[in-house]
């Protein structure tokens, strides 16, 4: 049997992939070139805030095509842990290396360059108000010099994808918090990254949408995607453990642990 | 050609990326006020610091290089000192010529005060020789000690005693011109950045978003430059020209007027015009280059 989504996937990737910038297209080759290694380390990583340290000796190693999920009270430290993971903070100790390069090390515009290759679904979304959806999505290709976009086909699939084309024109405030979710899932996917990190992606959206999407997250592992998705929601982990091999990581005392049977 | 190749591109620009920064209203239209308005004073400030340095060059110039030997004496010696004083002035290091002026020449020196019918021959004129400077100049001093010893009726008047000060104080009129549009050009730059701290700022989201999604600071920080560069080079570019037209009406330069009247541009200082808005677009460029490079250093 076809898979429908699975044929847009595909085609989103392809369409994605011709379009990225040249850099970004020699920098995933070789990344490939070096399968085996991680994409994104942490090394005894310790963060804290003003307010206190969130976690200490954290490692962890997201190998190509892997699946995790991140899980945690709130306050944990989900947030921040795919902040490091995206060389938004740098953590307080340890070594974050992303593509094998020290967070520490990076210039600004390397960790630009960097974020043009990890899909991020922020946790409030973030948006730019005063551009329509579409321009919203289409920003990162915007940002990394691509022309303009408006009749682009990959955009516009994406945006079927998500069931958003009926609303291409909205400015974001308009949006209700599970379309702006969609959307935000969306831009990630836009530059075909290799890394995608999904900050509660299924936190707004009813219990088929967030099939949809969790469906989709795992049809862009099985193409090789390497994906990282923070929940509290255990009944979509417990959905996804039936289609792929994920592991769920824990946020708990400070530590960071694979998280048992009882999932 | 390169250069200019890049200077056309970021005036073109890119679309998508001055789209991407929401319009910065107020910020944008005092840009352009101030820099009309810097301009159109840069405008007067040039005329003066020119019309300074003009002066100071024609009494320099001018002045400089004559001098005058006054002799008075007795009617029966005047000849004889004359002679005596032309040649020490022939033998006198620095001097390149001397010539006793005629009894007409005096007379058309004294016509505007007494009339041109004045009977010279009938008074006990004194007599001028008029005397040009080598470039290097003479010693003044030791010619008058000279001059003492062999013609006791001659008096050397080098005109120094008041061209030095009117030259000087032309030489400041213009010192002052210049430092006047430094100024204005520092104050230009001080009020852009401002302003474009003030666009930064009310930004800051927007600039955070773009940066998440990749964009390298250059990307964001040649949006905020582009806007308000060409802001400052259409401000000063409105600002230049109702200064020079201002300029146009001026009493134009007259002998009778002097200083005053000769305020205008001349000939191809018109020209000189043309360089305000660029600089005011230099500033504006430099200025907007160094907030967003500060305000961008503390975004992650
Ligand atoms: N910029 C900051 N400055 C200081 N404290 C912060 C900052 N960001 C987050 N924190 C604190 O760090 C802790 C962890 O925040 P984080 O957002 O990582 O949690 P989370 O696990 O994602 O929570 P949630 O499940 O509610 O999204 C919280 O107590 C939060 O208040
Ligand atoms: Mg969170």
């Amino acid at each position: 049997m076809v898979n429908p989504i699975r044929t847009i996937a595909r085609r989103v990737i392809e369409t994605a992939r011709a379009l990225r910038h040249n850099r970004a297209q020699v920098c995933r080759q070789t990344a490939a070139g070096r399968k085996g290694q991680s994409l994104i380390e942490l090394d005894t990583v310790a963060h804290s805030y003003s307010g206190g340290e969130l976690f200490n000796e954290v490692s962890l190693r997201l190998a190509p095509g892997s699946f995790h999920f991140l899980t945690g009270p709130s306050g944990s430290g989900k947030t921040t842990f795919l902040k490091l993971c995206y060389g938004a903070l740098v953590p307080t100790s340890g070594v974050v290396r992303i593509f094998d390069e020290d967070v520490r090390q990076m210039s600004r515009d390397d960790i630009a360059m960097a974020r043009r290759r990890v899909g991020v679904v922020h946790q409030d979304c973030q948006f730019l108000d005063h551009l329509s959806l579409r321009e919203n999505l289409a920003l990162p290709l915007t940002v990394s010099g691509h022309e303009a976009l408006d009749d682009d086909a990959n955009l516009r699939e994406l945006m079927v994808w998500v069931g958003l084309t009926a609303r291409a024109d909205a400015m974001p405030p308009e949006l209700s918090g599970g379309e702006r979710q969609r959307a935000a899932l969306a831009r990630a996917l836009i530059m075909s990254p290799d890394v995608i990190l999904a900050d509660e992606p299924t936190g707004n959206v009813d219990w088929e949408m967030s099939q949809r999407l969790l469906t989709l997250l795992i049809e862009l592992n099985r193409m090789g995607k390497t994906i990282m998705i923070a929940t509290h929601d255990l009944g979509l982990i417990r959905a996804a453990k039936n289609h792929v091999q994920a592991r769920v990581l824990r946020i708990s005392g400070r530590r960071l642990q694979l998280a048992g049977a009882d999932l | 050609m390169s250069a200019l190749r890049s200077v056309i591109d970021f005036a073109i620009g890119d679309a998508q990326a001055e789209k991407a920064v929401p319009p910065t209203g107020f910020t944008v239209r005092l840009t352009v006020f101030s820099a009309a308005a810097m301009a159109f004073l840069v405008v007067f400030a040039l005329a003066l610091s020119l019309a300074a340095g003009r002066l100071a060059d024609r009494w320099g110039d001018e002045l400089a290089r004559s001098a005058t030997v006054r002799i008075s004496a007795p009617v029966e010696q005047m000849a004889a000192q004359t002679e005596a004083a032309l040649n020490v002035l022939s033998t006198t290091e620095g001097v390149e010529n001397a010539r006793a002026l005629s009894i007409d020449e005096q007379r058309d020196l004294l016509a505007p005060w007494f009339g041109s019918e004045l009977p010279l021959d009938a008074l006990p004129l004194p007599q001028m020789i008029e005397v040009i400077e080598t470039a290097q100049g003479f010693d003044g001093d030791g010619l008058r000690l000279r001059l003492s010893g062999e013609v006791p009726g001659a008096v050397l008047d080098n005109h120094a005693s008041w061209r030095v000060p009117l030259v000087s104080a032309a030489g400041s009129l213009r010192m002052l011109g210049w430092i006047s549009i430094i100024l204005i050009a520092l104050a230009t730059g001080a009020m852009i950045t401002l302003a474009a701290n003030a666009a930064l700022a009310a930004n800051a989201q927007v600039i955070a978003v773009m940066r998440l999604v990749g964009a390298r600071d250059s990307y964001i920080a040649q949006a905020f430059m582009r806007r308000f560069t060409l802001r400052a080079l259409t401000g000063a570019a409105v600002g230049t020209v109702l200064g020079g037209v201002a300029l146009l009406f001026l009493p134009s330069a007259s002998e009778e007027g002097g200083f005053l009247t000769g305020l205008g541009l001349q000939g191809g200082h018109w020209l000189l015009l043309l360089l305000i808005p660029i600089l005011a677009a230099a500033v504006a460029f430099l200025a907007t280059r160094l907030a967003a490079r500060n305000t961008l250093r503390s975004l992650t």
